[in-house]
């Protein structure tokens, strides 16, 4: 009995691995971007052979690796907003000011800005709203002379909270902006 | 687990796409009525001479649609088949508590196809309203069961219907989505697209043969064209900034899309392939989900006066004209497809809900009793909106007819369903 199961389990997988000709897309396989590339210090097989790298002309603590380095500002990623508003509070001034000059100190790094909202309300004027949210970032670090070329402001809209429950302390961590830097988008 | 492995291999011998049906089983839209009409029309569907030769009887699924819209209450009249052609006794018909009868024969119609005749009679007149009659392969037994059920429908009503059609939906569970096209009764999901990331938004081409949609799979939103039978699918809007909302021009070449390239969310026009981008419509505000009406209007989303709100624009340009007044949150609009009315969304009191408005008298009236509405769609009928909402904490469709008065239940056993989108009729 035992082995009719087996037999008939192991035929329908290869009639399933069989089967090429459905029509069905997988955005994994269709060469859209890969979720996470690394970036930063590489390992090889050898022990002790871990490289850091130091941006040459830059003030130590921040190159490269500060961005991932939990003691560095520049590893804070997030701008919180309050409800319905696109204004960036003077708490994250210092946030932006490191992030400018980050990009500034490094021209060939790209920045992509996404702007998130709660999960009230319709997907495509939330898409909307996260894009002001995203915006106003963009326009903080523009501000502060860093050039057009080096940010794309995009929104992410209600699809990727961070907090996943109808709370009001959920739907405040959900209403940010997100930096990302290149090699992680 | 032995008898899901059969199901899968019974299934496997006509083609690929039903296997992957099989396996999609347990993600099967299973659809409930959870409202009836007020008056609903008493009818039976006596069963068919010779359907015991299909694989399933088809009068099963006739019933089951006739039942689902909500307008009919089934009548029983037992096992014994009612041929096509035979005479039918309107006394006992009548008697039953039957106002209309639909009777039929399946019969061998040579090359392993079949033949259905149907009839359907009008047992208080005493007379027949019509037949049809078609040929079928024998796993075609749903089709066939649905192309009636449109005919009994169409002739009991007076409106086509839309048993015969498909609907979108993206479907969620945890941290994977799919894009699903389904029968309308739920049955055949099977799956356009799936991504680890977000898809939104999907919207039927008019001919029924490509789904325009928004992914999030390259971190932004992007707008993709996808032919459904190849699985082959184009970058429709992939601008600097976001790129979402498409929306079908009734001709089938053009999409109404929203874009931030130039700065705020603002409405564009763009051919199906990607080029020829045109701007629609210009605001201070945010301008979204335009919906193209069938008398070349276009209606949209904005908060240019300060709140959102749903305004009107022609296709070709001009002045824009604010269409709701009442409270301080109107979205997602989607005219009926005779142009006569507009669905939306209004947040009444913090509930979100499914609202109608008459373009012509200009009264509106909430349509839902749920409170997180998203997302409503017409059936091609008019009759039927389609939508998303939640239920205990979960996201499922729901459906409620323009009266208010039929609602229906769609839900998956594990996972939350969205972004609904109801399918043309097709064109056979």
């Amino acid at each position: 009995m035992k082995f009719a199961r087996l037999t008939l389990s192991l035929i329908a997988v290869g009639l399933l691995a069989a089967c090429s000709s459905a029509p069905k897309t997988d955005a994994d396989q269709a060469g859209a971007a890969v979720e996470e590339r690394s970036s930063g210090a590489s390992t090889s097989g050898i022990d002790n052979s871990r490289v850091v790298p130091v941006d040459a002309g830059s003030a130590s603590g921040t190159g490269i690796a500060a961005l991932k380095d939990p003691k560095s500002i520049l590893s804070k990623r997030s701008v919180l907003f309050d409800y319905d508003s696109y204004v960036i509070k003077s708490e994250y001034q210092a946030l932006i000011e490191a992030h400018a000059k980050f990009l500034l100190a490094n021209p060939k790094m790209k920045m992509l800005i996404q702007g998130n909202t709660d999960e009230r309300g319709s997907r495509e004027y939330n898409l909307a709203l996260g894009q002001k949210r995203a915006d106003a970032v963009k326009k903080a670090l523009s501000l502060l002379g860093v050039p057009e070329a080096q940010l794309e402001s995009v929104s992410l809209g209600e699809e990727k909270p961070s907090c996943g429950e109808s709370t009001e302390s959920c739907w405040a961590a959900n209403r940010r902006g997100d930096m990302l830097y290149s090699g992680e988008f | 687990m032995n008898e899901r492995i059969l199901t899968v291999l019974r299934s496997a011998v006509p083609g690929c796409a039903l296997v992957l049906a099989s396996a999609a089983a347990q993600a099967q839209l299973a659809i409930e009525i959870t409202g009836a009409g007020a008056n609903r029309m008493p009818v039976a569907v006596a069963a068919f001479e010779g359907e015991n030769a299909l694989p399933r009887a088809v009068t099963d699924i006739i019933r089951a649609d006739l039942e689902r819209s909500g307008l009919f209450k089934m009548v029983e009249l037992g096992p014994s088949p009612m041929g096509a052609n035979a005479p039918v006794d309107y006394g006992r018909i009548r008697s039953r508590g039957a106002d209309a009868v639909a009777v039929g024969t399946v019969s061998p119609g040579g090359g392993g196809r079949y033949q259905v005749q149907v009839q359907l009679h009008d047992s208080q007149k005493q007379v027949s309203l019509g037949g049809q009659a078609m040929t079928m392969a024998p796993n075609q037994y749903r089709a066939t069961g649905h192309r009636i059920a449109d005919f009994i429908y169409e002739k009991l009503t007076g409106e086509p219907g839309v048993f015969s059609t498909r609907i979108a939906y993206v479907l969620k569970v945890g941290s994977r989505y799919e894009l699903q096209i389904a029968d309308a009764d739920g049955s055949n999901a099977q799956t356009a697209l799936a991504s680890k990331e977000p898809i939104i938004s999907p919207a039927w081409s008019p001919d029924g043969t490509r789904l325009a949609y928004v992914s999030f799979e390259s971190k932004k939103p992007v707008v993709y064209v996808h032919s459904l039978a190849t699985g082959q699918r184009n970058v429709a809007a992939n601008f600097k900034g976001s790129n979402s909302a498409p929306a079908w021009a009734p001709d089938g070449r053009r999409l109404a899309v929203v874009l931030t390239k130039d700065g705020q969310s603002q409405l564009y026009s763009v051919n199906a392939d990607g080029s020829g981008v045109q701007r629609l419509a210009s605001s201070a505000g945010i301008d979204t989900e335009p919906s193209w009406s069938i008398d070349g209007m276009i209606y949209f989303t904005s908060d240019r006066g300060g709140s959102p709100q749903i305004y009107r624009v022609s296709a070709g340009g001009g002045t824009a004209e604010r269409v709701t007044f009442e409270g301080s949150y109107n979205v997602s609009p989607r005219p009926s497809p005779d142009g006569k009315s507009l669905v939306y969304v209004s947040r009444n009191g913090g509930r979100f809900q499914i609202t109608m408005l008459d373009l012509a008298s200009r009264q509106t009236q909430i349509l839902t009793d749920t409170s997180k509405d998203e997302s409503p769609s017409f059936a091609p009928n008019g009759r039927m909106i389609l939508y998303a909402t939640e239920t205990g904490g979960r996201g499922v469709l729901a459906a409620v007819s323009a009266d208010g008065r039929v609602k229906q239940r769609l839900s998956v056993q594990s996972g939350d369903v969205r972004e609904p989108a109801w399918g043309p009729q097709p064109r056979n």
